[in-house]
């Protein structure tokens, strides 16, 4: 009966003429990880060093088989070398690495981005070796695991940095693919929105902590929270665990020394709205 | 499809599947055995057929996904999930015994039958919506009994996870629910108020004190069952002269049309059902005649164009009143914080017009020459504003809904009142700390505000069990 579920969104698929621009990407996982079933997800990192810490020791204390980088390594936070390197250690190891329109800026155009972002570009990248925007070159624009996509933004358009804050770009993004769970990042705000059986995009504002699972007559479009810049009202990192097998997600939180993280920021001369943003978490 | 139907005698992931014990609109039951297991166990197999709404698909996920996460001895317990991309199934313990839809047979029962089956189900909801689950479709046939007497809810097709996803928010475009028993605000497509199933079981106290449905067996439309936002039903006591009068006020009560005109809780309605010389017989409990006139003119009026003209009334109607509570951010008010949010939670679900005001004292020794910057040069007032912000976020109320409050005092339980005072506080919540040593003395901040508040104060505690393993660790 999946399989007409299935067909039903296919039909509606063929009915608004959209295709599925990512059907093509690679599918697969590491080597060495052929059992990667509980998936770690840290997003919009932003050279927070303070949050990628917490929220990688929280991963490590629960345990996971495999670790997506969400995108937006570097940008606003003080510590983009540290990020990076961290990072490319983890790929290393076989962690998934997603660029984010703040990784893409920093060899490429910060023209689209507001003032106070594009600051934080323009010292980010005095701050970076060749080595460093090397890593941030190779990281891919989307990838996938079985039925779950991973992208920065949108699955609509990978590159063109949608954000998903309603139900019509949430609906545009899971038109866009058949995978049955989409992780995303790019908002900072942690949202789970799905499309029904009767094709309605509609969103739930996700519990920490509570395991959700992911019923099979929908499909699903998992906005994880930020773990270096949250903007939901509390400081804490965020973070994602996507468990394969039970077919669920978490959405995670850890409180982090982000009083830290905020003079490091106004320490390095960066716009004081960035160190206020960590200080309230909005 | 080309999937092979389950019939008796088939194996699936290693349970033996015996004889069909009952086949519904929905599902089917089958008797199943496991080796190694001897808790009698049933299969259930939702019934799909070709050209079948996803709805029934999205109902029997629903269910998956909230028996599992049941427990206590009102839910069968959950022993096996088979999900739709192989074989759809729930494995749950068999409940022996007959369910309700056996008394409602014989109705109109005695009284005090009908007083404990009251006692009996009031006090399994209570259960259920603490795990925060709403059952949303009560009805007799859902309801059985286990030989030890405890009521036990089956079916959670239509049931809400508070905490999870919603899967049937937008499948239907008729209200969920069975038409005798369906509260208004379902017909209104409200899926998250638990106050609803209190609504339900009235109306099942009612036929099987009466033996008449109070509002009859109305067609499952949306038309039909607005009836029930303006009709009074017919008291039970004009059906059946037996019903003493505090049977027919717990029964009234309960079939309030607003949710909070009714118990408050499940808890609640089992206490008065325990000791009916307690209960406070208002208006409710001296009506004898149906309001004939009212329904008539209330039918005339309300016709047609009722659904949104009386939503708003509805709404409207409710009050609005102001809830402080006032938090303790230190390491010591940790424990107070669930309690506290649970009582806010709760209050802010039962008006939705109501609005709250968070309050936290920074308690200055004289006020003016604290040190009110930390070393690291963050204001004090600036980071507890932050602090009590996330302390309220998991609540996510929008912004017109909720304020924050930083009072800097030397005199915290008079800030508090004073507060209180001037902002026309309908309601106070505040957190007292455990007793003995110091804490007692800390703790007189709370006794303070309830001697001196000038509106109702609810003082959290944690829990005692927690409280002693908490000092034990």
């Amino acid at each position: 009966m999946l399989d007409r579920v299935s067909a039903a969104l296919a039909r509606e698929r063929t009915r608004t003429g959209q295709r599925f621009p990512l059907s093509g990407i690679r599918r697969g996982r590491l080597p060495g990880k052929e059992d990667a079933m509980r998936i770690g997800i840290v997003s919009d990192i932003h050279a927070n060093r303070e949050g990628l810490e917490a929220a990688l020791s929280a991963l490590r204390r629960t345990g996971v088989d495999q670790i997506v980088l969400l995108g937006d390594i570097v940008g606003y936070g003080a510590d983009p070398e540290y990020c990076v390197e961290t990072a490319a250690r983890l790929m290393e190891d076989g962690a998934i690495g997603i660029l984010g329109n703040h990784d893409a800026a920093i060899d490429g155009s910060d023209e689209d981005m507001n003032r106070i972002a594009r600051e934080a570009i323009r010292w980010t990248r005095t701050r970076l070796l060749p080595e460093h925007r090397a890593v941030l070159k190779s990281l891919s624009t989307s990838h996938r695991i079985d039925d779950a996509l991973f992208v920065h933004a949108s699955a609509s358009h990978p590159t063109e940095w949608f954000y998903i804050t309603d139900e019509r770009n949430a609906e545009r993004s899971l038109r866009a693919t058949d995978a049955r769970i989409t992780c995303v990042g790019h908002v900072h705000r942690p949202h789970l929105w799905r499309l029904t059986s009767q094709g309605i995009a509609t969103g739930h504002a996700p519990h920490v902590g509570v395991e959700n699972p992911l019923a099979q007559s929908q499909r699903w479009l998992a906005v994880i929270g930020s773990a270096g810049q949250a903007r939901d009202g509390r400081p804490g990192a965020a973070f994602g665990l996507l468990d394969l097998s039970r077919r669920s997600l978490t959405f995670g939180r850890v409180d982090y020394d982000h009083f830290t993280a905020a003079r490091k920021v106004r320490e390095a001369g960066l716009p004081d709205q960035l160190s206020e943003r960590l200080l309230r978490g909005e | 499809m080309g999937r092979e139907r389950i019939r008796p005698g088939r194996v699936i992931d290693g349970f033996t599947v015996g004889e069909k014990l009952h086949e519904g609109g929905m599902a089917e039951i089958f008797a199943v055995t496991k080796p190694g297991c001897d808790l009698p166990l049933v299969m259930k197999v939702p019934l799909i057929l070709e050209g079948d709404d996803p709805t029934m698909i999205v109902g029997f996920e629903q269910e998956q996904m909230i028996l599992p996460r049941l427990s206590g001895p009102h839910v069968p317990k959950s022993i096996a999930i088979g999900d739709f991309s192989r074989e759809p199934y729930i494995v749950m313990e068999r409940i022996a015994g007959s369910s309700l839809l056996e008394r409602f047979k014989a109705a109109p029962l005695p009284v005090s039958d009908v007083v404990e089956i009251g006692a009996r189900v009031a006090t399994a909801l209570a259960s259920l919506h603490r795990q925060d689950v709403v059952h949303l479709d009560l009805k007799p046939s859902n309801i059985m009994f286990r030989d030890t007497g405890e009521a036990v809810f089956i079916d959670f097709g239509l049931s809400r996870h508070l905490k999870l996803p919603d899967l049937l928010a937008e499948e239907f475009r008729v209200p969920m629910g069975t038409a005798p028993y369906i509260a208004p605000e379902q017909v209104m497509k409200l899926r998250e108020e638990p106050r609803s199933d209190l609504f339900a079981l009235g109306a099942m106290m009612y036929a099987l004190v009466t033996g008449e449905r109070p509002f009859g067996n109305p067609k499952h439309s949306t038309k039909a069952l607005m009836r029930r936002l303006y009709e009074v039903p017919t008291p039970p006591r004009v059906l059946n002269p037996a019903v003493p009068g505090f049977l027919q006020e717990i029964i009234l009560r309960l079939m309030e049309v607003k949710p909070d005109r009714r118990y408050p809780s499940a808890e609640q309605l089992a206490f008065d059902l325990a000791h009916p010389d307690h209960v406070v017989l208002t208006e409710r409990a001296k009506r004898e005649k149906t309001h004939w006139m009212r329904n008539f003119l209330a039918g005339r009026l309300g016709g047609a164009k009722a659904p949104l003209t009386r939503l708003e009334a509805y709404r409207h109607a409710s009050t609005a009143p102001i809830i402080m509570v006032a938090v303790d951010l230190s390491e010591s008010g940790e424990p107070l914080n669930e309690p506290l949010r649970d009582i806010v939670r709760r209050l802010l679900a039962t008006a939705p017009e109501s609005r709250l005001a968070c309050v936290n004292v920074l308690k200055t020794a004289v006020i003016g020459l604290d040190q009110l910057t930390t070393e690291s040069g963050e204001s004090v007032h600036v980071q507890r504003l932050v602090e009590l912000k996330g302390w309220a976020a998991d609540m996510r109320l929008p912004p017109e809904r909720i304020t924050f409050h930083v009072l800097e005092s030397a005199d915290p339980a008079e800030a508090i009142t004073t507060f209180a005072k001037n902002n026309h506080v309908d309601h106070l919540i505040l957190g007292a700390r455990g007793s003995g040593g110091v804490r007692r003395y800390l703790g007189s901040v709370s006794t303070a505000v309830v001697a001196e508040a000038p509106c109702t104060v609810t003082v959290a505690r944690v829990p005692a069990v927690e409280a002693e393993t908490a000092s034990a660790a």
